[in-house]
């Protein structure tokens, strides 16, 4: 029997359906990828089968648990079945720990909630969920708070509390997304080796299909509240027979069209970075401790060509934000210099130089003033135009042409950000970048928070951009895929550190530094992931 | 492009969903009966709260006098409605005096965050905070004279630092916002984010602290004039009513119930607005309230 069956699931929410029909089964022992882009439903799908919807729901349809029938049960049956039977991992591990409990108590709160047993017992019990999700006890003892763990040891603290009491199903939304590619790939591991030893079945929920790929037994694909296409992994990345599964595929792995740019090495770089160090003061211990300093960023140097697009790659706390901050004349730097073509940046930087540059951040929504009409957000850099910008006609034709060059229309500017998807404020975030013709734009994780069918456009109109009007690019981010695909080079920066430096085809195809070569293994990687399936064979990859 | 644009009628659902609270639709009534008494008696008053008429003195509520007359034969409906004018007057310029120079302190702070200019301003604002408001303005008004305009400024110092304070924890965290961030990217100075960026985003934390402030300075008024440190006679004043009232409760309770109930009822209208505006702008307490 399998151990989850969904029938025909139907879930409403004050009158607007939210999911229609959702059929999804998992056995027990097999690893079921649920992928999806965002507000597809997938999210949802788990909350419903844990009955964690919001208020104003209402179910159809048919969830069954080994058998047991779980749609129409009261919430207090329900608590019986969630953390005993049914686990659950949730994506944030920084919001989903209490910070002020330690992790041995967080751990058997599951235990004592469900199991009439001691203190002492539970915290037995937490002991060894602990072990298992590999928090030895000499280095992780039960009384370590969360905020003295790393994002990846969080994350484990939340399975240990997912399956302290084995349940036979584990739901995770999005576990490695906050994380590290490295610590992504640990966490992985570590979800398959806890489903072999215990015969766990898991719902895996997922935006990428990299990570399924290398993982899933089978796999579902959800869009608009509905199930797609749904089968075994190989078959359906064999087949496809759903457009919108093709869709899928080819923007996880779109290539953007790019030129080679023709590099002037002898011209002024665009952007000049010698020996720059970032010193942040560490917070005293004492009223009296001499004054400590963290170096976030330790010596860096690196030169951008006019046109080249440079990528810089590096986990969370590397210093490659911190750098980028520098190089805005955001943030004061403690050595080193930096010129944006010529002209020198420094906290009081001239608006000479803070004109040649401009950025795209990482969050579409929280990168513009909710309160004021694109027209105006795009406006701002006009700032630093001072007397020279352009008025009357000739700025609504300089707003017409930055939206015109980012695909949107000129009446667009006339709207509220709130009108916009999370990929047209991408959009208009590049246009307030354009407006003022930079000669470099620096962009933060720019793509990251998009669905990979929005990322797709939004590097497709970035290649076209910097072709057209000769842009130089800094791509920060730790997607190694995207930033392979719209680089000319690439600098690996880890602790403060540039370790490597390279041609982006060459860098990736043959890194030298140890950990250049572990990061590119880390990174989920859908073609080898299915050449490691050995389904290729038929398929054009 | 293929993703469909999410079209919220964000101000029409704003207006749907300040109907839709009962606490604000209660709150915002009880107060505009107030504000529309005080507003009338500017113009037009049933009789005149100047004149005395001792031979009508302590009536009970009647057809003539509605809410009966006091110890000197005054009308008490006459007497609540220009003292609503007094109550409400005071409150607004107090709350005014707390805004006007508050949140300029609290942007100013949160742009200095970190630096000896952060501290002089909280630590500055500490220093009222530590006072007891009541027992200061007393004080004030006691050295100065009593009268409303002294009645309105130590109401309104007190407010400062509440309004200082507000603004500074909100700046603080829009200020790490991108948005802000990029505002900076294109060279726009401190104060220029703060009033273009920063202001615009915390109006609504402002009008509901606002409210509640102006209940709790019609208190504060009532309290004063109730020791005779407020609005001096002739003028009325709801505080110097329950004051004058007090040694006649046994014999014309009305006397104490009608402004006492006219002060509760304006601070419970305003406290019930302040909540409902509150949750109208914080979605995430919307639901909560039923």
């Amino acid at each position: 029997m399998t151990l989850l069956s969904v029938k025909k699931l139907g879930l409403t929410i004050s009158g607007t359906p939210i999911l229609r029909d959702v059929d999804l089964d998992v056995d027990a022992g097999e690893i079921v990828g649920l992928i999806g882009e965002s507000g597809s439903g997938k999210s949802m799908t788990a909350l419903a089968v844990m009955h964690l919807t919001p208020v104003g729901a209402e179910k159809t349809g048919s969830v069954r648990l080994d058998g047991k029938e779980l749609v129409g049960l009261h919430d207090r049956q329900m608590c019986f079945f969630r953390g005993t039977e049914i686990g659950m991992i949730f994506q944030e591990p920084m919001t989903a720990l209490n910070p002020v409990m330690t992790i041995g108590d967080q751990v058997a709160e599951t235990v004592r909630v469900h199991k009439r047993v001691g203190r002492t017992e539970a915290m037995v019990v937490a002991r060894d969920a602990l072990g298992r999700v590999e928090l030895p006890e000499d280095r992780f003892p039960l009384s370590l708070y969360p905020h003295e763990l790393s994002g990846g040891q969080r994350q484990r603290v939340g399975i240990a509390m997912a399956i302290a009491l084995r349940p036979r199903l584990l739901i995770a939304d999005e576990p490695t997304t906050a994380l590290d590619v490295t610590t992504q790939a640990q966490i992985l591991d570590l979800l398959k080796r806890l489903v072999d030893e215990d015969g766990m079945g898991l719902l895996l929920i997922t935006h990428d299909l990299a990570v399924v790929a290398g993982l899933a037994d089978r796999i579902a694909i959800m869009r608009y509240g509905e199930v797609v296409e749904a089968g075994e992994t190989g078959e359906v990345f064999r087949e496809m027979r759903h457009p919108y599964t093709r869709a899928l595929f080819e923007a996880s792995r779109h290539q953007p069209v790019r030129l080679a740019p023709e590099v002037r090495p002898d011209a002024v770089p665009v952007l000049d970075v010698r020996g720059v160090v970032r010193d942040y003061p560490v917070a005293r211990r004492r009223l009296f401790a001499p004054r400590r300093f963290f170096r976030a960023v330790d010596g860096v140097s690196f030169v951008i060509h006019k046109g080249e697009n440079v990528g810089l790659v590096g986990e969370s706390g590397c210093g490659k934000s911190t750098l980028s901050r520098a190089i805005l004349a955001l943030e004061a730097i403690q050595g080193g210099h930096i010129h944006v073509e010529g002209e020198p940046v420094g906290t009081g930087a001239s608006f000479a130089a803070r004109r040649k540059m401009q950025i795209v951040f990482q969050d579409p929504y929280g990168s513009f003033n909710p309160r004021q009409r694109v027209g105006k957000l795009i406006c701002e850099p006009f700032h630093l135009l001072g007397a020279e910008a352009p008025t009357g006609a000739d700025r609504d034709r300089r707003i017409a042409e930055a939206l015109d060059n980012v695909g949107l229309r000129s009446s667009d500017a006339l709207k509220y950000i709130h009108e916009f998807s999370g990929g047209q404020r991408q959009r208009i975030a590049i246009a307030r970048a354009l407006i003022i013709h930079p000669a470099l734009i620096v962009l933060d994780e720019a793509v990251s928070a998009l669905d990979v069918s929005i990322r797709a456009q939004i590097l497709d109109l970035l290649a076209d951009l910097s072709d057209r009007m000769m842009l130089s690019y800094l791509f920060i981010s730790h997607d190694l895929t995207v930033v392979r695909s719209i680089t000319d080079r690439v600098l690996v920066m880890k602790a403060g550190r540039i370790v490597e430096e390279g041609e982006t085809e060459a860098l990736f195809r043959n890194p030298q530094h140890p950990y250049t070569r572990q990061l590119i293994a880390a990174a989920p990687h859908l073609d080898r992931a299915l050449a490691a399936r050995d389904i290729m064979g038929g398929n054009n990859g | 492009m293929s993703d469909a644009p999410v079209v919220l009628e964000r101000r029409d659902n704003l207006w749907r969903a300040a109907l839709g609270s009962r606490s604000l639709v209660i709150g915002l009534a009880i107060t505009l009966v107030f504000v529309v008494a005080a507003l009338v008696s500017l113009a037009w008053t049933p009789y005149d709260v100047t004149k005395l008429a001792i031979a009508i003195k302590l009536r009970p509520p009647s057809p003539e006098h509605w809410f009966g007359t006091d110890i000197f034969g005054r009308d008490i409906l006459a007497m609540i409605m220009v003292g609503a004018r007094t109550s409400i007057a005071v409150a607004v310029i107090a709350v005014g005096i707390g805004i006007v120079l508050g949140v300029p302190l609290g942007l100013a702070a949160a742009t200095l965050r970190g630096t000896l200019g952060d501290e002089v301003i909280m630590r500055g604002n500490d220093l009222i905070f530590a006072f007891p408001a009541l027992l200061i303005a007393i004080l004030i008004t006691a050295v100065f004279g009593p009268g409303a305009v002294n009645a309105i400024i130590a109401i309104g110092i007190f407010n400062i630092p509440v309004f200082a304070r507000l603004a500074r924890g909100a700046a603080l965290s829009l200020w790490t916002r991108e948005f802000v961030m990029s505002a900076r990217v294109a060279g726009k100075g401190r104060a220029r984010i703060s009033i273009e960026h920063i202001l615009p985003n915390i109006t609504n934390l402002l009008i509901v602290q606002g409210t509640i402030q102006f209940s709790l300075g019609i208190l504060a008024e009532a309290a004063l004039s109730y020791v005779g440190l407020g609005a001096q006679p002739p003028i009325p004043s709801w505080g110097r009513m329950l004051s004058e009232a007090q040694t006649m409760i046994s014999i014309a309770p009305h006397t104490a119930i009608i402004p006492g109930l006219a002060i509760v009822l304006t601070v419970l209208g305003l406290n019930l607005m302040g909540d409902g505006l509150r949750d109208l702008f914080d979605p995430r307490l919307r639901r909560s309230r039923l």
